[in-house]
């Protein structure tokens, strides 16, 4: 705006708006550079043979670039099978978490009861748990209902617990659409159940946009569940896969890397496709909460 | 009467099947901590109900006193480095710099990794011989023998930032910050984007600019989100868990050793679970006093639109 006003009137003495200093805008190129060393020293160090690295050093010229490495990862040390885990906890988790996440905030906001409030306050307190305090009744409930080391362990588990951010969020989003809405369709003779299904549902399409980008990196991301209550190596997620790695190759760090960056793949691929809503998401807790 | 009855019937629709699953897997799992915290149990034999025993050993135990101060400094170091460095990355960039679309990406990147990738990247980057860091100080040592310095580049190679007691929980805090900036930095830029243009206006045009419409207008004005960024901070600063865990596993000698690895280590190796669910107790209610701040500011954002 301040750019296309001075444009307009070149005569104008000073901008309302100043942009920051030379000096401070180095330091924050200097440091966004750094903040990249990492993911560049990553990538450099996945294309070089262990050989290579190990005898010439990091900033020698690489002799040969090679793919080998994420080729091992991927096949030999069992990458591939891991990130299918991952993917057959993470997706079934989300959608469980999203429907149920969407009736609660439909029921909260469309009829008036005492203990509204109270579920409401109960779902953000929920959510700054430390996971510590429901890790060992979690593991026994696991055995108990026979579900330990079973995929469905780690469904159920981010679901529910995950049920706690994503309603807070869905119910202030649906607090937003104009009452008069519901019940006009009610009027129409519209059940309940439609009413959610036609009104509210495409209504709160644009927040689980947002939820579904954060909450896939979170629950993808987990590493701590997996640990508590998976033990075969062959249901492992990629996280504590690779955790898993690193005892059997040790110091092989082209590996191990390459490996990790495979990891990276499906949460960056859903942050830049959807990063304004990845966004959207990260911040709704902060500034409508 | 009917209206009641036709309420009651769908609030069972809709909510009956969430809060079930709910109360299955968080509320119960969560009040059920708190009674394992009064016994002593291995998993196996009978729980047996010994009061206060648990809390009693755990005060006196080094490592959990450790883990507690370490938790400490955690906070301390989360609430000030990051917080600073991201609400000072939000004002030069909420200012509409060039490429600021490139300089964001480059720091809420870290975010979007998991945790167990950043350890094992920033576990190489500290590898003594292999390492990014020590590679760019022999680098540097390099510069200074080649100019006439009395030093030997290959001393670099000795420092240990995970293996030395002195340095481990400082490089692992270092991965968290990595990470933390960006996300401070988002809360800030969207706090930013909901402050009133005509109010900062207004304060332009009587003078104020620089530092000062900073110190007296933007920053009060940004109270509830820096209230926010601190609660996230403290909570996330318990919770750490993955990074402590894969990177150096509380070692060595307890340098590192934080509650929430503490707890799982105690459960799962040690198969004490009556002590680790006490030690989950003790950690709940460190984070319950803060997340209270976090409730607070809900409530009140409730009153005001109701």
């Amino acid at each position: 705006m301040s750019a296309a006003a001075s444009t307009q009137a070149p005569t104008r003495p000073r901008k309302l708006r100043r942009g920051p200093s030379p000096w401070v805008l180095g330091l924050v190129w200097f440091f966004a550079l750094v903040w990249l060393v990492p993911f560049v020293g990553a990538i450099i160090t996945s294309f070089r043979t262990f050989d290579d690295l190990n005898t010439r050093g990091f900033w020698s010229v690489p002799q040969e670039l090679t793919v080998n490495n994420y080729v091992r990862a991927w096949g030999q040390a069992g990458v591939s099978k891991y990130l299918l885990n991952s993917f057959e906890i993470t997706l079934p988790a989300l959608a469980l978490c999203m429907l149920f996440a969407s009736m609660c905030a439909y029921g909260l906001v469309r009829f008036r009861f005492q203990l509204s409030t109270p579920i409401y306050v109960m779902f953000v307190a929920g959510l700054m748990l430390p996971f510590q305090v429901l890790l060992l009744p979690v593991f026994f409930l696991a055995n108990k209902l026979h579900i330990y080391d079973t995929l469905w362990a780690l469904i159920l588990f981010h679901a529910a617990f995950q049920l706690g951010f994503c309603t807070f969020v869905l119910r202030n989003f649906m607090k937003t659409v104009p009452f008069s809405l519901f019940e006009s369709a009610l009027i129409d003779g519209a059940t309940e159940w439609t009413i959610f299904r036609r009104i509210a549902l495409p209504l709160l399409l644009p927040g689980l946009a947002a939820l579904a980008t954060l909450e896939f990196t979170w629950i993808f991301n987990d590493y701590l569940w997996a640990i508590v209550l998976l033990q075969s190596d062959k249901l492992k997620p990629i996280t504590t896969g690779l955790a898993n790695l690193r005892g059997q190759y040790i110091s092989d760090w082209p590996l191990m890397v390459a490996g990790s960056l495979i990891a990276t793949v499906p949460t960056l691929v859903v942050f830049f496709g959807l990063q304004r809503y990845f966004i959207d998401g990260l911040t709704v807790g902060a500034t409508k909460g | 009467m009917a209206a009641s009855f036709y309420q009651a019937r769908w609030l069972v629709v809709f909510l009956g099947l969430p809060l079930l699953l709910y109360s299955v897997w968080v509320i119960y799992p969560f009040v059920r901590t708190f009674t394992l915290a009064f016994a002593s149990y291995d998993g196996l034999s009978p729980a047996q109900w010994i009061g206060w025993q648990n809390f009693r050993e755990m005060f006196q135990t080094e490592a959990f006193r450790l883990a507690l101060w370490h938790n400490l400094i955690w906070i301390l170091i989360f609430i000030t480095v990051p917080t600073s460095a991201g609400l000072g990355l939000a004002m030069v960039l909420n200012q509409g710099v060039r490429f600021d679309r490139f300089l964001k990406i480059a720091y809420y990147l870290p975010l979007v990794l998991a945790p167990v990738v950043t350890a094992m990247v920033w576990g190489w980057i500290y590898h003594p011989q292999q390492g990014l860091v020590n590679t760019v100080i022999a680098g540097f040592l390099g510069i200074l023998k080649a100019v006439g310095f009395n030093v030997n580049p290959e001393d670099a190679r000795n420092i240990g930032w995970l293996g030395d007691p002195k340095l481990a929980l400082i490089s692992v805090i270092g991965a968290a910050v990595w990470r933390q900036v960006g996300y401070v930095m988002v809360l800030y830029l969207a706090g930013l984007k909901t402050l009133d243009a005509e109010v900062l206006e207004a304060a332009k045009v009587d003078g104020a600019e620089g530092f000062n419409l900073f110190r007296y207008m933007i920053f009060p004005m940004l109270a509830p989100v820096t209230t926010v960024v601190v609660v996230i901070s403290i909570v996330d600063s318990l919770r750490s868990f993955d990074l402590v865990n894969v990177m150096t596993n509380g070692g060595p000698f307890n340098s590192s050793e934080v509650l929430a690895n503490y707890m799982v280590k105690t459960a799962f190796h040690d198969y004490r679970q009556g002590y680790a669910a006490a030690v989950a107790v003790i950690l709940f209610l460190i984070t319950f006093v803060f997340t209270l701040i976090y409730l607070r500011q809900v409530m009140r954002q409730e009153e005001r639109q109701s």
